[in-house]
């Protein structure tokens, strides 16, 4: 119910333009009553953009080969040396439906806490650290077939851009049923 | 973990005090094995009293009534064995085993939060009660009196005397001679418990007897402190005491009669020349000497206590009377403090120390990351443009060695004598003995073996069955042997040894041997091999391995429970490990374990499939060869066997079963690895080539991702990337995928990836490493590897 309330508040403010350029620049001002100043890593894939929890973001690193791992689905792009932990590193654009991608230096994998696991997502780039009030997120709308609505948490608009914010630990719910279905098969 | 482990704010302490006594239980168990066998001296019964009175303590300040009310009967029973008022015989022995059982039971339903039947234990309560019955009066009452004995219940005329209550003034006690004997040594001990002693589970009685076995002592006792009958709490102590003692024992003997105490009580010992000057002043040993066999939880108080102790001269009277010790914890002087210290640092107690698990973990990884590193930093040195310098050269393989000697030295501290199991075989034997009416008479050799913490852990199971398999199955009743012209009393020998960097652990019994026609026609009925299966003798003795195979003609309630040596080998081959077993008919049967030594690093081959790298444990590997092509013969179901020594073995083309892309698919132009698996068999593993030879460090998978199928785990190869180490059990089991994945490019690859693989198999076998590596697993195959390069 919190989450709806929210949501209608943020309709209605959503079209002062200003607001908006206002929780950019004027972030640190916001005081208790709009809402908690919460943090985002935002980074790109094909052309959208997505943001993640600064807090679960461990690192970012370039791209290196990793090691492949068997009988595993395609988006699951094997598993990297992480100063000796082994970390799996996952195709967030062939997760998301788009294919492989063809990674070469300059792509980036985000490395990740999700509960007490270690993961890295392999994207196209890292853009910006975005600080943002938690009442400015907006819900995201019913799309036809679910599409990417189930590990999605919200969306923003920065610069009149929209960036979608994961929810990763629907991202690693959603990594491990797919993987049951997978075994099971 | 405990249920309550959130809310309980002595969770943290309950934990220890579990940890501590599940070590003191097996401490229990393996002394009760030396009583049993008759090998044992007065120390193996105060070594047990000790260790049920430490589980008494513990549980009595987390208030686990039970546990108290049964360990201080349990206790008194040993009390009376060791003070010679009971005999040790094997009726004795099984009341104490069974006493043994219901503590451990006790133990363990408090920390699992279980509630226990009030009858529970009765029976071995009863056995304890009929023993102590037979005795005087006053000590049955005494152990009657339950959980927190009263100061009340103690007073009965004999305790009395000994507490020095017989005279209540406060005069000395009886006609004690005084004068200090030749060789004797003159102790004044002055000992207030604090209030709460009773309710710790202590008694000041069994001490005050403990030290009057030292020598001959003089008590006098301090009532001063009693209050008025209306303000006396029943479970209070008020007494102190002052003790001379003559003996001829030592200070630390005296020091062990107040071990369990020392944290409760204000105590001073100081030692006496025959003039009563004094001429050596000692205080109670400070925390860390206790800390030995007590609970570690009580050392922030022991640390308040050691300063409380007073380092004074001999008092003709006792001490003032000190209504509550514990309010009264101030140093009396600075100097006691250090001196505290003193006594500890020349203890031969202070040897171990109890570290977690967890920390000893965490720098076996740390060596692992740096064993690597250096292994990457030797690589790039290598690679450098103008070869590094010599120096550079002589610093690396410096720091080669120390790493490795580092290395060995961590690993070296999850290593745990192979005691810990072994211990619990005479019981096991001993049990199952009796149920079958058979003579066993069990050897344990090189029970000092060390092996790391997980492997002896994981033994225990394996070994317990297989030593019941032995009783049930290979030693024959008394009738029978006497028959076979052998002695009436059979024996297993168990033992354990170190062998080239692995330990061999071996049960070999004089029974009467795998009966092979048996075997081999229940196989045969059980579908085990095929009905026209002609098999070595060998091969026959390894059936009892075959799952779902039972040679018990009826069903016992030894065998029968479900568990095979099918499962033996399974738990065996998950640490890393092998079975075997030998018969001679007749004469008897060995199996023969062998165990990596730790579960954090294995030797293993490296290979490569499809340009991808893999590790294959070296001891599964049995020898590497190129068949022909003739040797080669492809089955109706598209699988491909090769004819090895007049024997067809399945092929399993690993890059085929990965979906790996590009791979060697014809065995006569790649390498094809023979690996035994379950239920000694061998396949073939289809590989491009061999890449060399090395220790690995052992990664999971699954902490961070989760198992995948036909890998075990991981590693990290010198130039820091991750290789996956093969499972070849799991391997063998999964389907062969009909289409690689991009097809177009196998051709090429195939070709490609054979020339490279032909080249680099001749360097490779010429490689010393890699030859000693196949010899040693070859197993009088020796000639093969080189017949078949011969061949190339």
């Amino acid at each position: 119910m919190a989450d709806v309330k929210v949501a209608d508040q943020e309709v209605s403010k959503g079209f002062d333009p200003r607001l908006i350029g206002k929780d950019q620049s004027g972030a640190d001002d916001q005081d208790a009553e709009s809402g908690k100043m919460v943090q985002f890593v935002s980074f790109k894939v094909d052309d959208s953009e997505y943001g993640i929890d600064i807090m679960a973001v461990r690192e970012i690193q370039g791209w290196v080969e990793v090691t492949k791992l068997p009988n595993t689905p395609e988006h699951v792009r094997g598993v990297l040396n992480l100063r000796g932990i082994i970390v799996p590193i996952f195709d967030l654009r062939c997760r998301f439906g788009d294919g492989l991608t063809e990674a070469t230096d300059l792509h980036v994998m985000i490395i990740i806490a999700v509960g007490d696991r270690i993961m890295g997502l392999l994207v196209d780039a890292v853009s910006d650290i975005l600080t943002i009030n938690t009442e400015d997120i907006l819900p995201v709308p019913e799309i036809e077939g679910g599409g990417d609505k189930r590990f999605l948490s919200g969306l923003i608009t920065v610069q009149e851009r929209m960036v979608a914010l994961l929810e990763i630990e629907k991202l690693f719910d959603i990594e491990s049923l797919v993987q049951q279905v997978v075994a099971a098969e | 973990m405990l249920p309550s482990a959130h809310d309980d704010p002595f969770a943290q302490f309950k934990v220890t005090f579990f940890e501590e006594c599940s070590e003191l239980l097996t401490d229990v168990e393996q002394h009760l094995a030396d009583l049993e066998s008759g090998d044992f001296e007065g120390e193996t019964l105060h070594a047990i009293f000790r260790a049920v009175h430490s589980i008494k303590a513990g549980a009595g300040a987390f208030s686990f009534t039970r546990m108290v009310n049964f360990s201080h009967k349990f206790e008194y029973l040993l009390d009376e064995l060791r003070e010679g008022k009971l005999e040790v015989d094997p009726d004795m022995v099984s009341t104490l085993f069974r006493a043994f059982d219901v503590l451990s039971d006790l133990v363990s339903f408090a920390q699992n939060g279980e509630a226990v039947e009030d009858s529970y234990g009765q029976d071995a309560l009863d056995r304890i009660e009929e023993y102590l019955s037979g005795q005087n009066g006053g000590a049955s009452t005494d152990a009657a009196g339950g959980a927190a004995p009263e100061a009340g219940a103690e007073a009965s005329s004999a305790a009395a005397k000994e507490l020095g209550l017989e005279d209540t003034s406060q005069g000395m006690s009886g006609a004690t001679p005084v004068q200090t004997k030749p060789g004797e040594k003159h102790f004044r001990i002055e000992f207030t418990p604090s209030e709460a002693m009773y309710r710790h589970a202590n008694e000041p009685l069994l001490i005050i007897r403990e030290l009057s076995d030292l020598g001959r002592t003089e008590t006098t006792i301090d009532v001063s402190r009693l209050p008025t009958l209306q303000a006396l709490e029943p479970e209070d102590a008020y007494f102190s005491w002052v003790f001379d003692l003559w003996t001829t024992a030592d200070r630390d003997d005296i020091d062990e009669v107040f071990e369990f105490v020392v944290d409760d009580c204000d105590l001073t010992i100081v030692t006496l020349d025959s003039s009563d000057q004094v001429v050596a002043v000692d205080v109670s040993p400070c925390h860390e000497d206790a800390g030995g066999d007590g609970f570690g939880f009580f050392i922030d108080e022991m640390d308040i206590q050691a300063g409380n102790v007073s380092a004074v001269a001999p008092k003709a009277a006792p001490k003032p009377s000190a209504p509550a010790a514990k309010t009264n914890a101030k140093p009396s002087a600075p100097a006691p403090k250090v001196a505290a210290k003193g006594p500890s640092a020349a203890s031969p107690k202070a040897v171990s120390i109890r570290v977690d698990v967890e920390r000893v973990d965490k720098l076996v990884n740390m060596v692992g990351e740096l064993v690597i590193t250096q292994s990457m930093l030797a690589q790039e040195v290598g690679h450098t443009e103008n070869g590094p310098s010599d120096r550079v050269v002589s610093g690396m393989d410096e720091l080669s060695m120390h790493i490795r000697e580092l290395q060995e030295n961590v690993m070296s501290i999850r290593m745990q004598p192979v005691k810990s199991v072994f211990s619990r075989m005479p019981r096991i034997v001993r049990d199952v003995s009796k149920k079958l009416d058979k003579k066993v008479r069990l050897v344990t050799i090189g029970e000092d073996t060390e092996v790391d913490k997980t492997v002896v852990e994981e033994l225990a199971d394996p070994l317990t069955h297989m030593i019941r398999n032995s009783l049930d199955h290979g030693l024959e009743t008394p009738a029978e042997r006497l028959e076979a012209g052998k002695s009436e009393e059979g024996t297993i020998q168990l033992s354990a040894e170190h062998r080239g960097g692995r330990i061999i652990i071996e049960i070999i019994d004089d029974g009467r041997g795998i009966n092979r026609e048996k075997v081999l026609s229940l196989a045969k009925e059980k579908g085990v091999v095929a009905p026209d299966a002609a098999l070595s003798e060998n091969e026959i003795d390894n059936l009892i391995f075959a799952p779902g195979f039972s040679t018990a003609e009826e069903v016992t309630d030894l065998s029968g429970r479900g568990v095979g040596m099918d499962v033996v080998r399974r738990n065996i081959q998950s640490l890393g490990g092998r079975v075997s077993v030998q018969s001679f008919p007749g004469k008897g049967t060995r199996f023969q374990l062998t165990l990596p030594l730790t579960l954090a690093v294995l030797d293993g081959m490296i290979v490569s499939i499809a340009d991808q790298k893999f590790v294959i444990p070296i001891n599964s590997i049995i020898e590497t060869v190129r068949p022909e092509a003739s040797d080669v013969e492809q089955l109706v179901d598209g699988g491909r066997v090769i004819r090895i020594r007049g024997e067809y073995i399945r092929v399993l083309p690993v890059s085929r079963i990965f979906g790996l892309p590009g791979g060697e698919q014809d065995p006569s132009k790649g390498l094809v690895i023979l690996v035994e698996i379950e239920g000694s068999r061998t396949v073939g593993l289809l590989v491009d080539e061999l890449a060399g030879q090395q220790q690995v460090v052992i990664k999971s998978l699954e902490s961070n991702y989760k198992a995948v199928e036909g890998v075990s785990s991981a590693t990290i190869l010198g130039n820091g990337s991750v290789c996956l180490i093969l499972d070849v059990d799991a391997l063998s089991q999964m389907p062969v995928l009909d289409a690689v994945p991009a097809r177009k490019n196998t051709n090429g690859r195939a070709r490609i990836s054979h020339d490279q693989s032909r080249k680099s198999v001749r360097s490779d076998m010429g490689s010393e490493e890699i030859g000693h590596a196949h010899q040693r697993q070859s197993s009088g195959n020796d000639n093969t590897m080189g017949a078949h390069v011969a061949a190339e």
